[in-house]
């Protein structure tokens, strides 16, 4: 039941995009990011829409999948969407108006134009996570980080605790289920009852989660310094992050497309 | 040359009070000296608490004695400076297989090590290969840790070590949290190891265990009690009772002959050896000694507690991961009856006894208790729980409050029980799972592992339920505190006449106490009936891939020798008995 709550699902591949070095994914995630909040009209919107979906058609991943990412902001979307018909007021006449209501037109541009510009980001950023593992994002994020490290910012040991977190999520998951199994069978109630009846329920499952983390976290450290753990100096890498000219052509790209979105946000207004 | 030498090591844990102040010590290693050569297998053997962890853990550095030194290869464990020299050579792998693998893709994990000493990453590339084929697990290299079973989970935490290329292993307890599977791919890989020249130390409660390697030392109390080879500790059946220890069924057989008269070598560890050693004294072939005849005429109609009809439950339904974990499984469970469930992992018993409770509910099929259908309209599922106590693997896991006695007080207080009520059912479950009136009002978290295990126990039965069903309530635990739970369990349902569920993977725990043997084979139930009706198919369930006792295998050698102990063996009581009257 719990085990379905999936984080950044990675899917592994071999296009193109699963091959390029995560550093430029991540900073050319953050470019495009940029593009979509720059572009001041539809066009613009446009171009780095197509951008972003050749990318993910490119990728491999399912569309399924695409839409998939698009499921827990749906509320959001909704919400602003709403907002925005109902609130945005323009110049001239209102489309629709009853009692307190009134729909502009210019309200329903501006709500559509928010709404592709938060599908387009989320759908994005969601091609991010599903072709990049978690760990090797860590690394990219270490990596691009480590300038840091002069300024005595813990870059290493931040990437190590991500690295933690991400590999004892499932296993928590599975811990936390089990847990409850446990004291459903003593009667607990989990179901009914209001917030406070409910939080009060929750007690007998988080002290036990909470112990067994710390006892696994305390167990963890020992086995780290049995295999020789001693923090980020000195550390090799079995893989390393290796620039290619693939990751030059990508950035080139880009780039030229941001320029088209300036362009077109000059051209057009 | 000794790759480990041990001079004279004392070690002791100071207690602080609530203040942070000392107020007293415990010794826990009361001068240890010993010398491992290169290239042994040895065991340590002993109960929990004799200090056999905490001397492995001054191995390599993790702890150094109060007084005495630890010299890995000539290097005094207590040098700063050559720690990871130390650490390097000695490698150690811990009990709980999760909590060693730290990265989230196998190979990474066992990268780990030469990644923190600064190998370059094309010789870490070759060793990571390696180590991963030697554990057979280099298909796996691309999961994630929470995709593997135990087993497999304890073997990459070996390759993890291996990645560093150490000349000895040290494992503490490395297959107590797993299943019989698990425990054989981890003492198949240990053996290979071994034989390519790694020396091996392996902590252990398990005489199974410690039987396969060339040197037992046994440990109680904080010092050394026997050092010699298997064949010579384990016939000492006597003095290792006297350190809380199990010796192998058979040897059990030969001491008891010798008690009785007869002159027999108590150095025997397996069937095998004790087959000739029992045709050395001539027993009289081919008569078979009065065998309990098969109970037919017995049937008197006993009330049903529980019963599944026609049960299928279905994981994933309609997904492309649909699997059937129960399969059409039908069963009617005797009130008062103490049934034994066993069957491999995934063969279905896990799921099978959750939809006694209702956690789970059927994919097709009804579950019955007291005759009334439990998932029918109206039907109470939380009443249900408290009829059907349920305790899971590891039940320590559910102990959260601030004493014992509240945590008890957990389950009946949920069915809604008047304060004095609670009191009297809290009192009488302590002292039934053999808990002491003062350690109500310590916290659960200052027990033993047994006394908590015991204590979570205690929660489940002061709910008083019709039927009790436990999920293999020694696991994990040592000689002594499995015996000590059996016990209490068996106990309890003598006194109180409660219809028991025990679940094991130990034919040899089951057969001690139940009367009736469930038997679960891939979702199917291979058969219900009485224990010595089980036996007569013993050679099936064996062909089914579980395991039987000792010393029953010993009675099948034996009647290809024409000596006939009958078709219900499963006790060495039993087997001694027959045997005497054909002696």
């Amino acid at each position: 039941m719990l085990k379905d709550i999936t984080i950044g699902q990675f899917f592994p591949g071999d296009s193109v995009i699963h091959r390029m070095d995560s550093r430029f994914k991540i900073i050319l995630e953050i470019v495009y990011v940029v593009m979509l909040f720059v572009a001041s009209n539809f066009y613009g919107l446009a171009i780095a829409g197509v951008f972003m979906l050749s990318a993910f058609m490119v990728s491999g991943i399912k569309l399924k999948m695409m839409l998939k990412s698009l499921k827990p902001i749906l509320p959001i979307i909704i919400f602003t969407a709403v907002l925005n018909i109902l609130f945005i007021k323009g110049d001239g006449e209102p489309l629709v108006q009853f009692w307190v209501i009134s729909i502009y037109g210019e309200g329903l541009t501006t709500s559509a134009f928010m709404i592709v510009r938060i599908i387009f980001l989320i759908v994005g950023m969601s091609l991010l996570t599903y072709t990049t593992s978690p760990i090797v994002l860590t690394d990219a994020i270490e990596s691009l980080l480590s300038p840091l490290k002069k300024l005595h910012f813990p870059v290493h040991e931040l990437a190590m605790m991500m690295t933690i977190a991400l590999r004892f999520i499932p296993t928590l998951i599975e811990e936390t289920d089990k847990i409850m199994m446990a004291q459903k069978a003593r009667g607990a109630n989990l179901d009914s009852g209001g917030i406070i009846k409910r939080a009060k329920a929750l007690v007998p499952i988080l002290i036990p989660l909470f112990i067994s983390a710390f006892k696994r976290a305390n167990e963890l450290a020992t086995a780290m310094e049995c295999r020789c753990y001693r923090g980020g100096e000195g550390r090799t890498r079995l893989r390393k992050l290796k620039a290619t000219r693939l990751d030059f052509y990508m950035t080139g790209l880009t780039l030229c497309t941001f320029g088209f979105v300036i362009i077109n946000n000059i051209v057009f207004g | 040359m000794n790759i480990i030498e041990v001079k004279n090591l004392e070690f002791e844990y100071q207690s602080y009070d609530d203040s942070g102040n000392v107020n007293g010590a415990t010794k826990v290693l009361k001068g240890i000296n010993l010398k491992i050569p290169k290239g042994q297998f040895a065991a340590i053997l002993g109960h929990n608490g004799c200090g056999k962890s905490t001397l492995a853990k001054h191995l390599n550095g993790i702890l150094t004695g109060t007084k005495g030194k630890v010299y890995i290869n000539g290097i005094d464990t207590e040098d700063e400076d050559r720690i990871f020299d130390i650490r390097q050579t000695v490698g150690m792998v811990f009990q709980n297989p999760d909590n060693q693998l730290v990265a989230t893709v196998v190979e990474e994990d066992v990268a780990f090590a030469p990644e923190n000493l600064g190998v370059p990453p094309a010789e870490i590339r070759r060793r990571v290969d390696e180590a991963l084929k030697t554990v057979s697990m280099y298909e796996y290299r691309e999961h994630s840790p929470h995709q593997l079973s135990g087993g497999q989970k304890q073997r990459v935490a070996i390759a993890g070590i291996l990645a560093m290329q150490p000349e000895c292993i040290v494992l503490d307890e490395p297959t107590a949290m797993l299943d019989p599977k698990g425990r054989k791919e981890v003492m198949d890989t240990i053996k290979l190891l071994n034989s390519r020249g790694v020396t091996i130390v392996l902590i252990t409660h398990y005489m199974e265990e410690a039987a396969q390697a060339q040197r037992v030392i046994v440990m109680d109390d904080g010092v050394i009690a026997m050092d010699d080879v298997p064949h010579r500790v384990f016939s000492q059946v006597e003095r290792m009772k006297g350190y809380a220890l199990d010796v192998p069924q058979v040897t059990e057989l030969m001491y008891e002959l010798n008690k009785s008269g007869v002159k027999i070598s108590t150095e025997v560890l397996d069937e095998n050896e004790a087959v000739p050693a029992i045709l050395s004294l001539s027993p009289k072939k081919g008569a078979c000694p009065s065998e309990k005849a098969p109970q037919a005429a017995k049937k008197e109609k006993k009330e049903i507690v529980a019963e599944v009809r026609d049960l299928v439950y279905k994981y994933s339904v309609g997904s492309p991961f649909e699997s059937t974990a129960v399969d059409h499984v039908s069963v009617a469970i005797e009130k008062g009856s103490f049934v034994g469930v066993i069957g491999h992992t995934g063969s279905g018993k896990s799921t099978l006894i959750q939809h006694l409770n209702g956690l789970l509910k059927p994919t097709e099929g009804q579950v019955l208790i007291n005759g009334r259908d439990i998932w029918e309209k109206d039907a109470d599922l939380r009443s249900v729980r408290f009829m059907a106590g349920l305790v899971f693997q590891y039940s320590e896991h559910q102990l959260f409050e601030e004493t014992v006695f509240k945590d008890i007080a957990y389950g009946p207080k949920n069915m809604g029980l008047s304060d004095e009520d609670v009191k009297e059912r809290v009192i009488s479950a302590a002292r039934s799972m053999g808990l002491s009136d003062e350690l109500l009002e310590r916290s659960p978290f200052d027990l033993s592992g047994g006394q908590k295990r015991r204590a979570a126990l205690a929660g489940v039965i002061a709910m008083q339920p019709e039927i009790l069903i436990l999920d293999e309530p020694a696991a994990g635990l040592d000689p002594k505190g499995r015996d000590k739970v059996l016990e209490e369990i068996h106990e309890y349902h003598e006194k109180s006449g409660t219809t028991i569920l025990l679940v094991s993977h130990s034919m040899e725990d089951i057969v001690k106490y139940a009367d009736k043997v469930l038997v679960m084979n891939r979702g199917r139930l291979f058969c219900y009936e009485d224990t010595d009706e089980v036996f007569r198919r013993a050679r099936e369930i064996r062909q089914v891939g579980l395991d039987i006792p000792q010393i029953t295998k010993l009675d099948h050698l034996l009647e290809q020798e024409n000596v006939l102990l009958g078709e219900d063996i499963y006790t060495v009581g039993r087997a001694k008995e027959r045997l005497m009257q054909l002696l």
